[in-house]
């Protein structure tokens, strides 16, 4: 079995330790491995595409603070596998499309891509239930899809339209679903707001937890803090997740840091590992009632920390380089999928197709913008009117008397989703 | 223990809120004795607001309380009193000392459907969450095209309260006020706090709910239709206090009660002043005030907060672009705080903010 280059493990051997922090160390010092090809088949592989078999994770997978690690066995399907590949290659695709569509000017303001850790965002959705909830920051793409959005829907958002998931409302920081709730733009203030949602699971008793998602710079929030001490205080099921992709702490070792809440930290880039990870979390927190646990993703983003950031001043384009092609995800899953024969070569190219087929189209569909006034009170509850840029500008008069609107002179009038929304004001 | 971290947290006010009756308004009650006949019912604003909290609470078991010391301890101010014993530690929830966490956890709580009341133990201390409050509850519904309502109230004092100094003395209207995706409530009477709290804990919205400490233990009569259970009162609504034809007084919270007195010096000289009664910062009822304005011709703004971008400034602004311009007959004047962090001693602080006899002088 072909084994690429690793980069492990100064720090293994004190893992429970908080080590000294020495910015030559600080990817060797992250821990557990960060392979995405040392998943081993036990046993022989069954016909059928849905009947389980037994992989062997690597030993280095995962360590652990105040808790067991997760089993190295992992217990999956030919088909589960092959919906991870076509997952991440897709989401890859979507933010290479993001990418481009920024690069044409087509996108405003802020964008910030998730590249290279596919493994974690489609790992999460392997490995928990449809009703638990996610919220994470403002690198937040991949889960807007996963979690019941649309690839159209976030790209439509990100280029401002009518079809974007928050009627171009929000942008690229900002898209929600039934169960993800963003999309958050100020660093760290979505880790208390997802222990909220765990608090709301636990008052109406339901079987479910929350994964309360941020990356390593926003660790070191106060906040974050407030929330692990109420989680833990409460008994909350909420999972802090943290993507550490490569960050600057005095304690580098992210899943130590809830003091009294226990710890796993994962190879973020074997989507294998992430997934069990996962689920070991949600055992924790939902079955057994645990309360609250961190988990650290060590994973690795290939592009900048934004579209304004080339991503090579803390760090070199030859680290950049070598991640990529010695531990990438989905270069690592591709092996394994070959190597076990359970696809061809070709059969993965014509999923990459399929990929970049289905992005394409979604790129094709943005259409016009909405209007700008609707959505800033719940829906029926609107104040009766709001101020334009000046005193003549009445974008909308909801439930106005006529006389008042005579009176500013409007000269007519759309009703749309119960608002009146006048059309011109005369002189 | 929780008495003592208050203690030394709080300890000026929490001391007051032991005597509500040295924190009464030297001249609140005969202002309000006009309206009151032996037969009404009589209702301190923090019986009020109790009221409020226990009938929803009972209404709706999606309403849940939290904030610092509002279980065992009944609340700092003693406005949650009871409330644990009657609905249990689930509902009624005391956090740490996190002002930032916890308004995100009830943050998180609305999202989810939930109707968390978060109380702070003063506005001030909000200050620590009003990236919260603001970015988090205030916009989410509008940043994700209406898909995520945020039914959240944040409540709590705010403003002055007696010699607490600069850091707990100040009042956020005009901040919160600022904010499209907030609605912002001021209330004054025990009336207005039952009927705006019960809307605000119904309504969709994140509401900031601005309560007074001055105010909680004054006295107001209560009318028959406002000790119901179903009385609500429609925010964004002002109130006439009281009718008058020749100069139109606009005010909010304590203030009102330093208005009605002045209106009721002025009564003496023969003016007739009409009192309003805010109770909504957002959305601000300008309708009212532009009506009376045409009625009266002369409009004084009174409010507690600093003079500078405040509730008095945008009044007058949005007077200024009305109609309502058109009748003055003399310029807007305003009566605000002064332009100063509120100072500790008693006789720098009454230089500090308006009160009955400054505010008759003006007029």
């Amino acid at each position: 079995m072909a084994s690429l280059a690793r980069v492990r493990l100064a720090g293994r051997a004190m893992p429970r330790t908080h080590l000294a922090s020495s910015p030559a160390l600080a990817l060797s010092r992250r821990g557990v491995a960060t392979t995405a090809d040392t998943t081993q088949l036990q046993g022989a592989l069954p016909e059928s595409a849905t009947e389980p078999f037994t992989l062997k994770l690597h030993e280095d997978s995962f360590q652990s603070y105040l808790c067991d690690t997760p089993s190295l066995d992992v217990s999956i399907t030919k088909d589960e596998l092959l919906t991870m590949y076509k997952q991440m290659q897709t989401m890859r695709r979507m933010e290479m499309a993001a990418d481009a569509l920024y690069k044409a000017k087509m996108i405003r303001g802020f964008c910030h891509l998730a590249i290279g850790q596919e493994a974690v965002s489609v790992g999460m959705e392997h490995g928990i239930d449809p009703n638990d909830r996610v919220i994470t920051g403002y690198r937040c793409h991949p889960f807007a899809v996963l979690r019941g959005g649309t690839i159209k829907g976030v790209l439509g958002e990100l280029l401002g339209r009518q079809a974007g998931m928050s009627n171009g409302k929000g942008g690229s920081m900002h898209i929600f679903t039934p169960t993800f709730f963003g999309g958050n733009g100020i660093v760290g203030a979505q880790v208390p707001v997802g222990a909220g949602a765990a608090f709301a699971q636990k008052y109406r008793g339901e079987k479910n937890c929350t994964f309360a998602m941020y990356g390593d710079g926003a660790s070191n929030q106060g906040q974050v803090f407030e929330a692990f001490n109420m989680a833990k205080l409460w008994n909350l099921p909420t999972i802090f997740v943290c993507e550490n992709n490569n960050g600057r702490s005095s304690n580098t070792q992210y899943f130590t840091r809830g003091d009294r809440i226990p710890g796993i930290q994962v190879n973020g880039m074997d989507i294998i590992a992430a997934t069990q990870a996962v689920k070991y979390a949600r055992n924790w927190a939902v079955d057994q009632d645990n309360g609250p646990l961190l988990l650290e993703f060590v994973t690795y983003r290939y592009g900048g920390h934004s579209m304004s950031d080339p991503g090579t001043t803390y760090r070199t384009r030859e680290e950049v380089q070598r991640m990529r092609s010695t531990q990438d995800p989905i270069r690592g899953l591709q092996r394994y999928l070959e190597e076990w024969g359970i696809a061809t070569e070709q059969d993965l190219k014509k999923l990459d197709k399929e990929a970049k087929a289905e992005v394409d189209k979604a790129v094709e569909e943005a259409k016009a913008l909405k209007d700008l006034w609707t959505d800033i009170y719940y829906k029926g509850t609107e104040p009766t009117s709001m101020r334009g840029r000046e005193r003549e500008e009445v974008p909308l008069l909801l439930n106005a008397p006529l006389t008042s609107l005579r009176r500013l002179g409007v000269s007519g009038l759309s009703v749309e989703r119960g608002w009146c929304r006048v059309l011109g004001v005369g002189a | 223990m929780n008495s003592r971290l208050l203690l030394s947290r709080f300890g000026a006010s929490l001391s007051a809120a032991r005597r509500p009756a040295a924190r009464l308004p030297r001249h609140a009650l005969p202002a309000i004795r006009r309206y009151a006949t032996s037969e009404q019912h009589t209702m301190t604003v923090r019986e009020a607001l109790n009221l409020a909290m226990e009938e929803e609470m009972t209404r709706d078991e999606n309403v849940f309380i939290l904030g610092e010391e509002v279980a065992r301890y009944n609340g700092a101010y003693k406005v949650t009193k009871g409330l644990m014993d009657k609905f249990g530690e689930k509902r009624v929830v005391d956090t740490p000392i996190t002002e930032m966490g916890f308004a995100g956890i009830a943050v998180g709580a609305a999202f989810q459907g939930l109707r968390p009341i978060c109380e702070f133990m003063t506005f001030n201390f909000a200050m620590q969450a009003i990236d919260q409050i603001v970015n988090s509850a205030g916009k989410t519904y509008y940043m994700s095209g209406g898909n995520v309502p945020c039914p959240v109230v944040f409540r709590g004092p705010n403003g002055a309260a007696s010699g607490v100094a600069a850091q707990h003395s100040h009042d956020y209207a005009a901040w919160y006020g600022s904010i499209p995706g907030l609605k912002v409530v001021s209330p004054w009477s025990a009336e207005d706090c039952k009927g705006l709290l019960k809307s605000a804990i119904r309504d969709p919205n994140p509401v900031v709910f601005l309560e007074n400490e001055m105010l909680y233990g004054v006295s107001f009569p209560m009318s028959q239709e406002a000790m119901s259970a179903d009385f609500l009162l429609p925010i964004g609504k002002a109130k006439v206090e009281k009718e008058g034809s020749d100069v139109t007084i606009v005010a909010h919270s304590k203030m009102v009660t330093h208005s009605l007195e002045a209106a009721e010096e002025l009564a003496k000289e023969g003016i007739k002043a009409e009192v309003i009664n805010l109770r909504s910062i957002r959305p601000l009822d300008i309708d009212t005030i532009i009506k009376s304005v045409k009625k009266t011709n002369r409009l004084v703004v009174v409010e507690g907060g600093f003079p500078m971008f405040g509730v008095g400034s945008e009044i007058c602004a949005q007077i200024v672009e009305s109609e309502a311009f058109d009748y003055l007959d003399a310029p807007v004047e305003r009566v605000t705080g002064a332009d100063v962090p509120t100072p500790y001693a008693t006789n720098l602080e009454t230089l500090a903010f308006p009160d009955t006899p400054l505010i008759t002088k003006i007029l």
